[in-house]
């Protein structure tokens, strides 16, 4: 089962997809909408077969292809996956549907074509997806450039208000951290055997010599903390996620920011283990401040998208510190987390546009005792939250537990002020959730007929699958960890860190 | 002294525990998701849920009272829950002397309560998701007081403040009701904080989070680890638990539904910070100045509570303040170690039957009384609510400590041991724990006298108060009785000998003063105490607030622990939360925007760039794809070694 080549055509697949969704004429947008769900639907079903076929326990890399490109710089299109890479491809199949059933209406009261939007939705997938799978660095580096192009036409194109200079400042944030990385890539073509092939680097990149390694280490993570984003590079993403449409605010925040913390593991990590070390105590300052600096913003903003944009930079944060800790627990848990903030942030982002599709308004406070006309609405609010604020029983408290409780086997003081977080995190959340669906019901409500519709059916089909998925992960997270367990240890030992035994055992042995 | 916890594995019987949480979460489950449809049925399957719950309880707890005395155990490992690394957490339950208690509270009481609440929130709209939110919470406390390490416990703990912050702010539209819910779920997250740290403090010194291993570990650990794991579970402890410096939440949470206040901020819920610390007893026994601090803590909680409790006019506050006061008395007893965390159980326990009856009991006043709760505007009550009054009183007694009835025999042998420290300490503590009882008899009498007894001061819209229907005043009955005898029981049950597995054996000082002596004086003082009140209070009381001297108008405002709140950490949050949201927009978005800019490669600012971006776009990609060619030429060619 494994010679099939499951990421090649799971690549190209949604590209396919994008070409016939847009061939098809706009005044035939619901068969559009239709192909394309029912196009992301197979993407999924094949993703659903690579991870049952996917041997935890097996190789690193598994389900390898490779298929010549540019011989001369020996780039090829190669694609690998492990067990980091399996779930973020699962995250964006699951996603993708969920989203297009989401924006179904999205485009409908705008003059423009519904076949575009639900063609660059799949285009987006087909990046995603390659940024994901590629095994060659060259290959790797297209990706994390092309995948800016459909999200910048989202985003321009059928955003909300400041659309225009959200999606520049998204485009040139991206893209000045993609020439630093294009730096650091020609230097590791350059250095490490003139080759592209990552299987090659993982060896070549060592012999590089400090001083250049921490160079090249460097253009990568510039690129990568302006992708996730760290503090002090976030601010574009308030900006985009408060203008695109909420379901491609989903994707945005929910897997393409994810491809910045995937590439510091995969990347950063793997081929510069030393200067990983060396620059780790930064790293984790950034996390820490980021955490709690961008829970704090979240709780003092008044637009609902940006809001939740500013509550994903603090999530991005624990996913920091939980990288740069190099233990089993924080690395696993950091890479749980991206999947549970896809999923959980997916969430609270579609609902958070169900309400803003109603209202007309992405302001809190034009909101104000909604919950009296629209509970159920409310209640999928309030879980969405619940899920942000990671309590148990839903999937991110397993992740930020695994994080905070791996950083503080080796990081005491780090891991006590990012606990300081889960407060802040559950006053945002309450905030927010209080002054949009509580207290006495604000007069202007009245006059919108759309508050008064609670969810349809179309809504509970989008919204139930993410619930599930995080009532389940949030109980019985193990078939993920056990996917990403061992992809996580590997990558420990390409750092050269072990855990830390406990500390009372180890002192009780040396006193006897 | 040094002993071995084991758990033996769930046989029998036992091995059905985990149905003690499954079946609250399904029932929760169907009336949350179903729907109008349940309104009918619906709060009929809440009762029976917890009804069921109970049976299987006491099922559970008999079968093991037969298990022999040193194997009263039973652990079940559902799953596997978090493996990763050295970390390994069950998805695990344990059944033993401590929790088979709690299990019987939470679901006994919780019945009667249920039972009342079908009558209490008859009129309400909400009734149906009303017991979707009330069975969540006894699935959460079981699986709190279940759970056989400490994620599971931190699972259920957090839970529980779910569901309390559900039921506190479940008329959302009240938005007193909606920011007392959010204030008591933050305060909460506030211990939970510190809870947390704890058990990230127990892995990395002893690598694991399940009670025994963590309890055995214990001997290992340097007494500052040990001392700072206390300080941090104390933490957790004070927050669910309503105790200083974390109290404010709990007297607001009275917001919510009384049946609310009764079952979660008296009688369960409240408590969990006690049932941390006696299972943590492994941990707190072992340090002697981590012993202080919780004895200090309940000390200082149970004052306060009292001359709180004495100057506030509204009757589900001052028994709010009255829990809080209570539950120092819990915090003093387990603080003390040794046989006084059995006490503290049994305190636990018996306040578990007088609180409730006694909250149900006003809620009971205010079915009759339009939703009134100034008891300035009650009085003469007992001719009008004959089966309120009378167990209500019942409650009174209990809680005043009259022999024979539950308090005496829960709080007097507390306030003993409290003289019993062994040092001078004991005098502080066992007058603290005198002078507290006084004061309970003091503002509980005023508070019985004012609203059963006296001339009538009701508002003009009230012209006949009524009984409430037997559906409510029956568990009042059931809860006066256990109010009268659980005590007594307790005390003279073997509750001790029970417990002993669990807590240990405990290191015995002579009291500085004679038992008797004590006793006594316990009497006297709440006899006084009673006195007093009914000596100031039986004529009515002025209809408004008087002017009134430092400590009573200090007490009206909660002894300014509001105002310290609000000053130091709501406003400078408030403050910094605006100045950051400022910060972030002009300053790093400015400075960041400036660099990008540059190096974008453009001459103008970033909104210039707005026009004409294609062009730019094309540019830039054309500089990449240059410097891409230009840097392989230069390698190729071997101008770059």
């Amino acid at each position: 089962m494994n010679d099939f080549p499951f990421l090649g055509i799971l690549t190209l697949l949604p590209l396919v997809g994008a070409v016939v969704v847009a061939a098809i004429p706009k005044r035939r947008s619901e068969l559009a909408k239709i192909v394309a769900f029912v196009w992301s639907l197979v993407v999924l079903a094949l993703t659903i077969v690579m991870w049952v076929a996917f041997k935890t326990g097996g190789a690193r890399f598994q389900f390898h292809e490779s298929y010549a490109w540019i011989p001369s710089w020996d780039a090829r299109f190669t694609f690998a996956a492990d067990g980091i890479a399996l779930v973020m491809l699962m995250l964006i199949a699951i996603l993708m549907p969920v989203v297009i059933l989401a924006s179904w209406h999205d485009v409908d009261q705008s003059k423009r074509s519904a076949p575009t939007y639900f063609a660059l939705l799949l285009a987006f997938e087909f990046t995603m997806i390659g940024v994901f799978a590629a095994a060659d660095v060259f290959l790797f580096y297209v990706f994390f450039e092309v995948m800016l192009i459909p999200m910048y036409f989202i985003i321009g194109s059928f955003g909300g208000q400041r659309r225009q200079y959200a999606a520049v400042k998204f485009f040139l944030y991206s893209l000045v951290g993609g020439l630093f990385m294009l730096a650091s890539v020609i230097g590791l073509w350059a250095l490490a055997g003139h080759t592209f092939d990552f299987a090659h680097l993982m060896d070549s990149a060592q012999a590089i010599n400090q001083g250049t390694a921490r160079w090249l280490f460097l253009g990568f993570f510039v690129a990568f903390a302006i992708k996730a984003p760290f503090f002090p590079f976030h601010t574009w993403l308030p900006d985009a996620g408060g203008a695109a449409p909420a379901g491609a605010a989903a994707l945005l925040v929910g897997v393409m920011d994810k491809v910045g913390t995937f590439g510091i593991l995969r990347y950063c990590l793997v081929l510069f283990p030393e200067a990983s070390r060396w620059f780790a105590p930064a790293a984790l300052v950034l996390g820490v401040i980021g955490i709690l600096y961008a829970a704090l913003l979240a709780v003092g903003q008044n637009d609902l998208k940006r809001l939740v944009s500013y509550t994903s930079i603090a999530h991005f944060g624990f996913i920091a510190i939980g990288i740069f800790a190099f233990t089993s627990q924080a690395g696993t848990g950091s890479v749980l987390y991206m999947v549970n903030h896809g999923l959980a942030t997916g969430l609270l982002f579609i609902v958070v546009g169900m309400f803003v599709a109603r209202r007309g308004s992405n302001l809190v406070s034009d909101f104000g005792g909604a919950g009296k006309t629209m509970p159920v609405m409310a209640g999928i609010l309030f879980f969405a939250g619940l899920a942000s604020l990671a309590l148990p029983g839903t999937a991110p408290f397993i992740s930020e537990f695994l994080v905070l409780i791996g950083t503080f086997t080796v990081h005491k003081v780090y891991a006590v002020i990012a606990t300081a977080g889960i407060i802040l995190a559950a006053a945002y959340v309450l905030w927010m959730f209080q002054r949009t669906t509580q207290g006495t019901v604000n007069p202007a409500l009245e006059a919108v007929p759309a508050m008064k519709k609670d969810i349809t059916l179309r809504e509970k089909v989008v919204v139930a699958p993410l619930i599930l998925l995080l009532l389940l992960l949030g109980f019985y997270p193990k078939p993920v960890t056990d996917v990403i367990n061992p992809a996580v240890q590997a990558t420990m030992q390409d750092v050269g860190t072990t855990d830390p035994g406990p500390t009372a055992v180890a002192n009780g042995r040396a006193a006897r | 002294m040094e002993q071995t916890v084991e758990y033996a594995h769930a046989t029998g019987a036992l091995s059905g525990i985990w149905l003690l949480v499954a079946i609250p979460l399904a029932s929760a489950a169907i009336l949350l998701l179903s729907g109008k449809r349940a309104d009918k049925w619906g709060h009929w399957l809440g009762v029976f849920a917890v009804a069921a719950s109970f049976v299987l309880g006491l099922i559970f707890f008999f079968s093991l009272r037969g298990l022999d005395a040193g194997a009263r155990s039973a652990q079940q490992s559902l799953w596997d829950f978090i493996t990763v690394g050295g970390l390994h957490v069950d998805f695990g339950l344990l059944f033993d002397p401590l929790s088979g208690v709690f299990v019987l509270l939470i679901t006994g009481v919780g019945s009667l309560i249920h039972l009342y609440a079908v009558g209490y929130m008859q009129h309400d709209p909400g009734r149906r998701k009303f017991f979707g939110y009330f069975n969540l919470f006894v699935a959460a406390m079981l699986l709190l007081v279940l759970g056989n390490n400490y994620v599971m416990l931190y699972f259920g703990w957090e839970g529980v403040g779910l569901a309390s912050y559900l039921l506190i702010s479940f008329w959302y539209n009240r938005p007193s009701a909606a920011t007392a819910g959010k204030k008591a779920f933050l305060m909460n997250r506030v211990g939970d904080a510190g809870l947390a740290v704890g058990i990230f403090l127990m892995f990395a010194t002893l690598g694991s989070t399940q009670y025994s291993d963590v309890f055995n570990g214990v001997s290992s650990l340097s007494s500052t680890t040990v001392l700072i794991m206390g300080i941090l579970l104390l933490l957790g402890a004070a927050g669910k638990s309503g105790q200083f410096p974390l109290q404010a939440w709990l007297p607001d949470a009275m917001e919510g539904p009384t049946p609310v206040s009764a079952l979660i901020h008296a009688a369960t819920m409240v408590t969990a910070g006690v049932y941390l610390i006696a299972r943590s007893n492994a941990i707190f026994s072992a340090n002697h100045t981590l012993q202080l601090i919780v004895v200090s803590v309940g000390a200082v909680t149970l004052l306060m509570g009292c001359i709180i409790g004495a100057a506030k006019d509204d009757i589900k506050r001052v028994l709010a303040w009255s829990t809080v006061s209570q539950i120092g008395y819990m915090f003093l007893g387990v603080g003390l170690g040794g046989g006084a965390y059995a006490l503290a159980i049994i305190h636990l326990l018996a306040h578990g039957f007088f609180k409730a009856n006694m909250f149900l009991g006003a809620g009971s006043v205010m079915h009759g009384m339009h939703d009134q709760v100034d008891i300035r505007r009650f009085g003469g009550l007992r001719k009008y609510m004959k089966w309120t009054w009378l167990t209500f009183m019942m409650g009174w007694l209990a809680i005043i400590g009259i022999p024979p009835l539950s308090g005496f025999f829960s709080k007097d042998p507390i306030i003993e041991a409290a003289f019993e420290r062994g040092d001078w300490t004991s005098w502080l503590f066992g007058w603290a724990a005198l002078i507290g009882a006084g004061l309970t008899a003091f503002y509980m009498t005023r508070l019985f006298v004012l609203t059963f007894h006296g001339p009538e001061r009701y508002t003009d819209d009230i012209k006949h108060p009524h009984e409430s229907p037997p559906v409510m005043y029956i568990p009042l009955v059931l809860l006066a009785i256990g109010s009268i005898v659980a005590g007594g029981l307790l005390h003279y049950g073997g509750f001790q000998d029970w417990l002993r597995p669990v807590t240990g054996e405990g290191v015995e000082h002579d009291p500085v003063m004679a038992a008797w002596l004590i006793s006594t004086l316990g009497v006297v003082f709440a006899v006084v105490g009673a006195l007093i009140a009914i000596a100031l209070f039986r004529k009515g009381t002025a209809l408004e607030p008087q002017p009134a001297g430092a400590v009573v108008t200090a007490a009206r405002k909660n002894l300014y622990t509001d105002a310290f709140n609000e000053g130091v950490f709501e406003r400078p949050g408030i403050y910094l939360t605006r100045a950051l949201v400022y910060l972030d927009n002009k300053g790093i978005d400015g400075l960041v925007n400036g660099v990008a800019a540059g190096v974008g490669g453009s001459s103008g600012r970033l909104r210039r760039l707005q026009t004409g971006f294609v062009r730019s776009y094309a540019l830039s990609m054309l500089t990449g794809a240059v410097i891409v060619v230009g840097a392989f030429l230069a390698i190729q060619l071997g101008w770059i070694q």
